[in-house]
């Protein structure tokens, strides 16, 4: 028999005890949290019409797509990637309420390529989404949330890191950039690439004050950023200052709720430039070098659903939380191990012990292996006619 | 200099860990071993706080984009081959500087359909040809790629030349300019956000040594 046959597709895990159930315990304790917070679960499907997955995203989602061609209609039909826009859909499409409407989710989501989210394909994807309000303070709510998410996950020692996406839209909006210079800008942003903005700034042709600004960006990041750069920016228009406005505002909203967290700014954090129209936030942790949740406003997305909401919300993979968590999570099963017998008492006894919400395993008759390798701790015996559970 | 928060420096032996010493020197670290004749792969520094790894320069990303590294020094040709995403590369270096160019035989052209092009430099050699609108097979090779159009395995090559006297010497000449090619200091995310106090004070202190070399 050929090996290779068992082998999973790269990029794709599967969960065995204990780990799988520790991420359903982990599971159901968020979605609770969700609740507690008043925000609505839904379960999008987990195949839809492409258009539908894809509107007003970027081409890098399109690319993260699996694509199949529906054998009913003729069309193609996506493998959810992020379940984000599908939750913008159903509030635009099927709830259209008018007052601020909060959902949550969580599902496997299937990526073709590996991403940063340790190099899986199929993390299991799970957030909450803020739409109808436009104000820092529901930026504020998802920025809390995603903190109470990533403790109650077990997760510590979380840094946040804020940007905003509107100060370089609008400083090359200003700058007069065409399409595909800001593109090229976006790219060496995203990589702090000093040398190469500074060859694509002189490349512009700029007034000295533009290019003051957009060379500035990269270095606009640390605890002290907003500071330097309200004296950096301070040139700039309007949507500029705003934008720097509500990074302040949200930052002292934070600092008063969790004023345990440690917050950096970076405004050449473009995280999802491409859809997101506000502040953008993400989480990390020291032991590792990447980000393990992200969020951020993204206010047009409903518009292309016919429906303009504000919006804003966080996501992050369970799986990376569960293999951050604090292994005292682990759960340790302890069953009561049943002999094989016929006697009713018994029958009814195990009955009740699972009514308790005990586990109990019954012996089949036979079998191999005796109770400690059923990882049980117990068993039940007969004393008289009772069936009594003692310790092994 | 005195640095708050650990860091690990991921290095490469040979000409990019010997230029980038006087760099290190100039921000008050220096290894405690010789890589050349240790054999230690992580290297202590006289500073505690100080790690440096000797790895392979193309590894260097990788370990730098998981993590594995704060920061590491990566010629500008393992970048362009490996993406670059997942990392900051903000500085320059200056060191073990050439040229990224296609080289052949004297009077061997550029043009021509499908033309074979033996190169390590998989990524940067197909972008560039895409870029002039022309299909060429890539023959993807770890050496010696000066080898390839002499026993007529490919058309043409692409490697990194410095002073061109290897290609001379096999009787090929540069043909065309692909890209400058220098050292980056290239960043973890993470631990810019998380170091930043730390990695700035490094970034400005390579800068200023960087500065005063130039």
């Amino acid at each position: 028999m050929n090996n290779v046959h068992w082998l999973l597709p790269e990029g794709i895990d599967e969960l065995l005890p204990p780990k799988a159930l520790l991420l359903e315990k982990k599971r159901r304790d968020l979605l609770d949290l969700f609740n507690s917070w008043g925000y609505d679960l839904i379960q999008p499907p987990f195949i839809e019409y492409l258009e539908s997955l894809l509107t007003g995203t970027g081409g890098d989602l399109d690319l993260r797509t699996f694509k199949i061609t529906d054998q009913v209609t003729g069309r193609t039909l996506g493998i959810r990637a992020d379940i984000t826009p599908q939750a913008a859909r159903i509030d635009a499409h099927q709830l259209r309420r008018d007052a601020p409407t909060r959902l949550c989710y969580v599902g496997t989501v299937l990526n073709t390529r590996t991403d940063g989210f340790a190099g899986s394909r199929s993390p299991v994807q799970i957030g909450a989404e803020l739409y109808g309000h436009a104000g820092e303070e529901s930026d504020q709510e998802i920025l809390c949330l995603m903190l109470e998410t990533l403790e109650k996950a077990g997760v510590e020692n979380v840094y946040i890191d804020l940007g905003h996406v509107g100060i370089f839209r609008a400083l090359a909006e200003e700058s007069g950039l065409n399409k595909q210079q800001e593109l090229e800008l976006f790219d060496a942003l995203q990589r702090k690439a000093v040398p190469e903005i500074t060859v694509l700034l002189a490349s512009y042709n700029l007034t000295p004050e533009h290019h003051l600004r957009l060379s500035s960006l990269a270095s606009l990041s640390g605890d002290d950023a907003l500071v330097r750069a309200q004296e950096l920016l301070s040139g700039a228009g309007e949507s500029v200052q705003s934008a720097l406005k509500q990074m302040e505002r949200l930052s002292n909203l934070l600092a008063e709720q969790r004023p345990d967290v440690p917050v950096h700014f970076d405004l050449a954090e473009l995280r999802g430039y491409h859809y997101h129209t506000g502040v953008v936030f993400a989480a990390f942790v020291p032991e590792l070098g990447q980000e393990i949740a992200r969020g951020g406003r993204y206010d047009d997305i409903g518009q292309l659903f016919g429906r303009a909401r504000p919006a804003c919300g966080f996501s992050a993979d369970l799986k990376m939380l569960m293999r951050l968590a604090n292994s005292e999570n682990l759960v340790e099963q302890v069953g009561i191990f049943a002999p094989s017998d016929d006697d009713p008492v018994l029958r009814q006894r195990i009955r009740e012990l699972r009514a308790e919400g005990r586990r109990v395993i019954v012996a089949l008759p036979g079998q191999k292996g005796d109770a400690s390798s059923m990882s049980c701790g117990e068993a039940l015996e007969k004393q008289g006619v009772e069936w009594v559970v003692k310790p092994l | 200099m005195n640095f708050e928060t650990p860091i690990t420096i991921a290095l490469s032996k040979g000409r990019i860990f010997e230029q980038t010493l006087p760099l290190l020197a100039h921000a008050g670290i220096e290894p405690l071993d010789d890589p050349e004749t240790s054999r230690k792969l992580i290297m202590d520094t006289n500073h505690p706080h100080v790690k440096l790894v000797i790895i392979r320069a193309t590894d260097v990303p990788t370990y730098v984009q998981w993590g594995a590294a704060d920061l590491g020094v990566a010629g500008k040709d393992v970048l362009l081959e490996h993406g670059g995403e997942g990392l900051y590369e903000p500085l320059d270096l200056q060191i073990a500087r050439c040229r990224l160019m296609v080289a052949g035989a004297a009077g061997a052209s550029l043009e021509g359909n499908r033309l074979r092009i033996a190169t390590k430099y998989v990524e940067s050699a197909r972008r560039f040809f895409a870029a002039r609108g022309q299909q060429v097979e890539i023959i993807k090779l770890y050496g010696s790629m000066e080898l390839a159009p002499l026993v007529g395995l490919s058309d043409l090559i692409v490697d990194l030349v410095e002073s061109g006297n290897t290609l001379k010497a096999n009787g090929l000449v540069p043909l065309e300019h692909i890209a400058d090619i220098s050292s980056r200091m290239v960043v973890n995310k993470a631990s810019w956000k998380m170091k930043h106090g730390t990695v700035m004070q490094l970034l400005d202190a390579l800068q200023e040594a960087i500065g005063k070399a130039a």
